[in-house]
């Protein structure tokens, strides 16, 4: 049964990312990416992960999406539909094959655990993200203050040139 | 799992959207009564008794309305729109429970749950208003995306602040620990910040703006007909009612009340919340799409943090619950304060243009007596901003 599952995310997963890529309409590759991106937190909820699979949904399927879908829609991508830039290819199979070199090895030296999959619980998960794992949260905050930031930067240029 | 367990689960839904329709069907009707009450007029009287058989008269037309998809839209994503909407609009209801027992599947993470699908139903509403190809579908749908994204930040604030009262996401736990005083009297300021934020959310009047018929006819809505209007017709009043439960859940003690039955409470309170949302629309009239944004990242942003600041201030020093109560209304009075001096902004512009006009006309007629011409002077002759 939970076979069965992943087998049907994994292939919803890979075929969204693959439209991302194949699709040259910006809007159609911003909505494979959601198909793609939810299928993820499917495969979150068949290994026992509840509160990162609501996570996944809540962050990269409705807040992302949505702030790219809403960029994309409001930069006249109707005028030009079909740009892509396509340079970057070479760039992109060296950090895929990275990404999943580094998932491999870890994978094969550290084989999967036997024991039945459980869900966390909920207050041990809080605890140790805010002891523990204080400071990559902190450094993980910092990256989206940097974000905010260069945003008000760049759109207080803008305003002034006019 | 079980095939009796899959089967008793597609039961509950059956269930669940079954009684969801009739209370929807009753919405329809009632907004319609008070509404015409509130406007003096009767509002439905022609169809059955006190025009209760009005809904089922509006759902028949609906169906048998002609569905057009119009030629240039994009028919997938015309079509899986309105599905999108309505489906995250109904899972929610699986984790809202009625009663201690009576829940379809009560949820550790219940209100996490919520949350998290409550911001799906944005991405439909985009995917309607761009599949439709029409600039008034593009751009309600632009501004939905807009309004949702920000009123759903003040929104998950309060929640967060009310999880943290009651130690718990689980919904049941939150009404049991309001079994002796609701946590309407510790957080009024966050019970206003919720409804606030609520009626944004379901982008009823004064926040309908990005289906505003008057300015985007009908926003995402515009190119839809028949079935697949009703579809989201249906999302529309499930998220009301929805909005009003959580209310009643999370503000006003969910089901606990003396003498009747759990169900009869949560069903009275959830009532007057809904009622309340219905008296607000037929009372205010629309906001500006800037006064809105506003309103949300001005305000209710900075308001929602305050909340967490001081329930967490509350929780961690175990403070007596009447200062949390102080607290919150303190924030209540400021915002009180504020919203009066925008609201008699208007009027004392008003009178500052007059008392500037008045000089001029007198500094003219001075000029005039004396005989030399009068010095240009910059007049003030835009209106209340």
């Amino acid at each position: 049964m939970s076979w069965l599952l992943f087998g049907l995310l994994a292939v919803l997963t890979l075929g969204g990312g693959l439209g991302v890529v194949a699709t040259r309409n910006v809007v159609h590759a911003a909505l494979f990416l959601l198909l793609s991106l939810t299928a993820v937190a499917g495969v979150y909820l068949v290994l026992f992960a509840e509160f990162l699979a609501l996570v996944q949904i809540l962050i990269y399927g409705g807040a992302i999406v949505i702030v790219v879908l809403f960029a994309v829609m409001l930069t006249r991508s109707s005028d030009y539909p079909r740009i892509s830039d396509n340079r970057q290819w070479p760039l992109a199979v060296v950090a895929a094959l990275g990404v999943l070199g580094v998932l491999a090895a870890a994978f094969m030296s550290r084989p999967s655990p036997v024991t039945r999959p459980q869900s966390p619980v909920f207050d041990e998960l809080a605890s140790s993200l805010f002891t523990r794992w204080a400071v990559p949260f902190e450094v993980a905050s910092l990256v989206l203050l940097v974000a905010l930031i260069g945003a008000i930067i760049i759109a207080r240029a803008s305003g002034n040139e006019r | 799992m079980e095939i009796i367990d899959i089967l008793t689960i597609i039961v509950k839904l059956a269930v669940l959207f079954t009684i969801l329709s009739v209370v929807v069907l009753g919405l329809t009707w009632l907004e319609r009564k008070v509404l015409g009450r509130l406007q003096g007029r009767l509002g439905p009287t022609r169809t059955g008794p006190m025009g209760l058989l009005q809904p089922l008269a509006d759902a028949l037309k609906l169906v048998l309305k002609e569905d057009i998809i119009p030629t240039a839209a994009e028919k997938v994503l015309f079509w899986i729109a309105p599905v999108i909407v309505v489906i995250s609009a109904f899972v929610i209801w699986v984790t809202i429970p009625a009663s201690q027992s009576l829940v379809v599947q009560n949820l550790d993470l219940g209100l996490f749950y919520i949350i998290a699908f409550s911001v799906v139903g944005i991405l439909g509403l985009l995917m309607a208003g761009w599949g439709s190809a029409n600039k008034y579908g593009a751009l309600g749908g632009l501004r939905a995306a807009a309004q949702l994204i920000s009123y759903e930040i003040p929104l998950i604030m309060v929640v967060v602040a009310m999880a943290m009262l009651a130690q718990s996401l689980d919904l049941r736990v939150i009404v049991e620990k309001q079994s002796s005083y609701p946590y309407l009297l510790l957080q009024p300021l966050g019970l206003v910040i919720f409804f606030i934020a609520g009626l944004a959310e379901v982008g009823r009047t004064p926040f309908d703006i990005y289906h505003a018929e008057s300015e985007v006819v009908g926003g995402p809505f515009v190119e839809y007909s028949g079935a697949h209007w009703a579809v989201f017709f249906l999302a529309e009043y499930i998220n009301t009612f929805a909005v009003a439960a959580l209310t009643a859940l999370l503000f006003l003690g969910g089901w606990s009340g003396p003498f009747l039955p759990p169900v009869v409470w949560l069903l009275l309170k959830t009532l007057a919340v809904v009622l309340v949302i219905f008296w607000v629309r037929g009372t205010f009239p629309r906001l500006r799409i800037d006064q809105l944004m506003a309103f949300a990242w001005k305000a209710l942003v900075p308001l929602s943090f305050y909340v967490i600041v001081i329930t967490a201030v509350y929780q961690f020093y175990g403070w007596p619950a009447w200062s949390l109560t102080l607290m919150s209304l303190a924030g209540l009075a400021g915002v009180g304060y504020l919203v009066y001096q925008r609201m008699t902004a208007p009027a004392r512009q008003v009178k500052q243009v007059q008392a500037r006009q008045r000089a001029l006309a007198q500094s003219r007629r001075a000029a005039a007596a004396g005989g030399t011409p009068p010095a240009p002077q910059p007049v003030a002759t835009q209106g209340p901003g």
